[in-house]
C-alpha cells in the first residue's frame, strides 16, 4: 500500500525520469530473478534434489492430507479458536478491571498485565506444559493442547486488555458523563456505553491478534503438541521431503493469516467510511479517535 | 527449597542462557534493521515493481510463523540442503552453526515489522519536507536519506522500541533448534526439578522482565525526546 504520504517523496515522472524508472525496475527484477535462480538451483542440486516430481507427489494423494496434513492443522486451528476466545474473554475482563473504580482491582490487574506482557509466550507454555503434568497429572496431546492454549491466552488476553483500555481512554469523556449522567452505574456506564465502542474502534487490532495468536501455536512443536508443523514433520521423514512440507505449510499459513489481515483492513476501512458517513465533523461526541494501532506490538 | 535452588543454580548457567538471548537480541536487531530499512525503502520508492517486491516481502515474512522460519533456516537450508555457516571440522559447528542460523532467522523475520514501523515513521514526517527537499532540486534517494529518513527514524521510535521488545521475547522461539538460550534452560530446568515448578518459572520470566522493561522505558523516554516539533 503506498498512500499518498508517500507519493510527495518523488516528483511525477517526466520522459527522462520513466526511463529511468523502467531501467531501475528492470535491474531490480534482474537482481529478485537471480536470487530466485539461486534459490532454485539450490533446492535442485545433483545430490538432493528438492524439485523432483517424487518429491512433490505425495501432496496429491488424499492420505497425505487426510492422514498428516489437514488433522495438523485442524488441531492448529482447535488450539487457536479456543486461545482467541479465552484471551477475548479474560482480555475484556482485565482491561475492565484495568479501568475499576476500585484501586486494588486496578493494581491488581496492572501488575497482572505488566508481567504477563513482556513474559515469552513459550516460557508460559513451558510453565503450563509442566504443571499440566505434574500437578494436574494430565498427560499425552491434552497436556500439549492444556500448555498452548494456557500461554497464549495468558499472554494475548494482556494485550487484549490494553487495546480495550487504550480503546475506552481513546473516547471522548462526555461518553462517560452522560452514562453517568442518566443514572447508570460506573460499571454499567462501561458495559452499555463505553466498551462497545471501545471494542468496535479496536476492532482492527483485535483481529490483528487473532492473526497473532494463530502464528503463535506453531510454538506448541515445542512442547509436542502435534499441531500442522509437527505433523508435517512426521510426513517429511516417512517420504524424505521435509523442505517441499515446509513450503506447503507455510503457505497454509500465508493465505489462512493474509485472509485475517485483509478482514482486518476492510473492517478498517468500513469503520472509517461509516463514521464519516454519519458523524458530522462538528460533533467531536460521535468522533472518538481511530485506533492507531497504538499499545498493539503487532507481533 | 533455597538448598534446591541453590544447587539450582550451581547446575545451571542462567547468566549464560541470559547471555545468549542478549546476543541474539542485539545481533538480529542490528540485522533487521538493516533489511528492515532497505524493504522500508523499497515499499515507499517512485518505481513500482521494486514497491512489488517490498510489499510481497512483508506479506509473505509477516504471516509465516516464526518458528516455520526458524525451522526452515535450520532444518530445510542447513541440514537437508547443507547449507552451513560455520567450518564443518571446528569442534563448535553445530553450536556456530544454529546460532548463526537463528541470527539469520530472527533478522528475517523482524524486518517486516521493522519495516512497517519505519513506513508509519516516514508517514510522520511533514508533507512539507518532502515537498521542500523536491524544491530545492533533490531525486528521490537524496530526499529520502537527507530529509525525510532521519526524521522517519526519530518518529519511528515508539514502533521500533515495540518491534525490538518483541523480538526480545522471540529470541526464545530459537530453542526449537537448540540454541542455549533462556527458554531452553528452562526447559532443561523443568524436566528434572519439578518440585520447583514455580520458582523457576518466576526467575526465568523475572529474567525477561528485567530485560524488556527498561528497553519499554528507554524507548519512551527517546521517542519523547527525539520526536521532531513542530
Amino acid at each position: 500500500m503506498s498512500g499518498p504520504p508517500a507519493m510527495v517523496l518523488f516528483d511525477v515522472p517526466g520522459p527522462k525520469a520513466r526511463v529511468r524508472h523502467v531501467i531501475v525496475a528492470v535491474v531490480g527484477a534482474l537482481a529478485v530473478l537471480a536470487l530466485l535462480a539461486a534459490v532454485i538451483r539450490g533446492l535442485a542440486n545433483p545430490e538432493n534434489n528438492q524439485l523432483t516430481a517424487a518429491k512433490w507427489k505425495p501432496f496429491l494423494t488424499a492420505e497425505t492430507w487426510t492422514a498428516y496434513l489437514l488433522p495438523g492443522l485442524g488441531r492448529t486451528l482447535l488450539a487457536a479458536a479456543i486461545a482467541m476466545v479465552l484471551s477475548l474473554v479474560v482480555g475484556v475482563l482485565l482491561g475492565v478491571g484495568r479501568l475499576s473504580g476500585n484501586g486494588i482491582v486496578r493494581a491488581a490487574c496492572g501488575v497482572f498485565v505488566e508481567f504477563f506482557r513482556s513474559v515469552p509466550v513459550l516460557m508460559m507454555m513451558l510453565f503450563a506444559f509442566f504443571f499440566g503434568i505434574f500437578i494436574l497429572h494430565i498427560s499425552g496431546d491434552p497436556v500439549a493442547l492444556f500448555g498452548v492454549i494456557a500461554g497464549l491466552t495468558f499472554y494475548n488476553s494482556c494485550v487484549i486488555a490494553e487495546l480495550i483500555r487504550s480503546g475506552v481512554n481513546s473516547l471522548p469523556r462526555g461518553q462517560r458523563e452522560a452514562g453517568l449522567a442518566i443514572g447508570l452505574t460506573g460499571l454499567q456506564t462501561l458495559a452499555a456505553i463505553l466498551l462497545p465502542q471501545a471494542i468496535t474502534a479496536m476492532l482492527p487490532s483485535l483481529i490483528s491478534q487473532l492473526v497473532v495468536i494463530l502464528k503463535d501455536t506453531a510454538l506448541g512443536y515445542i512442547i509436542t503438541y502435534s499441531e500442522v508443523l509437527r505433523s508435517g514433520q512426521n510426513f517429511a521423514t516417512r517420504t524424505g521431503n521435509l523442505i517441499p512440507t515446509l513450503i506447503v505449510i507455510a503457505a497454509m499459513f500465508i493465505l489462512i493469516n493474509y485472509g485475517l489481515s485483509r478482514l482486518a483492513r476492510y473492517l478498517e476501512a468500513r469503520l472509517r467510511a461509516t463514521r464519516n458517513v454519519k458523524t458530522p465533523p462538528a460533533d467531536p461526541m460521535l468522533n472518538p479517535a481511530m485506533a492507531t494501532g497504538a499499545g498493539a506490538s503487532a507481533q | 527449597m533455597i538448598d534446591g535452588l541453590r544447587t539450582l543454580f550451581a547446575e545451571y548457567d542462567v547468566l549464560g542462557a541470559f547471555w545468549m538471548t542478549i546476543k541474539l537480541t542485539v545481533l538480529s536487531a542490528i540485522g533487521s534493521l538493516v533489511i528492515g530499512t532497505v524493504v522500508a525503502v523499497l515499499r515507499v520508492s517512485p518505481v513500482s515493481v521494486l514497491r512489488l517486491f517490498g510489499t510481497t516481502y512483508v506479506n509473505i515474512i509477516r504471516n509465516t510463523p516464526l518458528t516455520l522460519i526458524v525451522f526452515f533456516c535450520a532444518f530445510g537450508i542447513s541440514n537437508t540442503l547443507g547449507i552451513t555457516l560455520a567450518r564443518q571440522d571446528s569442534p563448535t559447528f553445530i553450536v556456530d552453526n544454529n546460532f548463526r542460523f537463528a541470527v539469520i532467522a530472527l533478522a528475517v523475520y523482524h524486518a517486516a515489522f521493522t519495516a512497517e514501523a519505519l513506513r508509519s515513521g516516514i508517514n510522520t514526517v511533514g508533507q512539507g519536507q518532502a515537498e521542500a527537499a523536491r524544491a530545492i532540486g533533490l531525486s528521490f534517494m537524496p530526499t529520502l536519506s537527507n530529509v525525510v529518513l532521519p526524521q522517519a527514524f526519530r518518529g519511528a521510535i515508539a514502533p521500533l522500541g515495540n518491534t525490538m521488545i518483541a523480538l526480545t521475547k522471540n529470541t526464545t522461539v530459537v530453542a526449537t533448534i537448540g540454541v542455549a538460550e533462556a527458554s531452553l534452560m528452562m526447559k532443561n530446568m523443568l524436566e528434572f526439578n519439578i518440585s520447583l515448578l514455580f520458582p523457576i518459572f518466576v526467575i526465568m520470566a523475572g529474567g525477561f522482565v528485567l530485560l524488556t522493561l527498561p528497553l519499554g522505558v528507554a524507548f519512551t523516554w527517546l521517542s519523547r525526546r527525539l520526536t521532531v516539533q513542530r
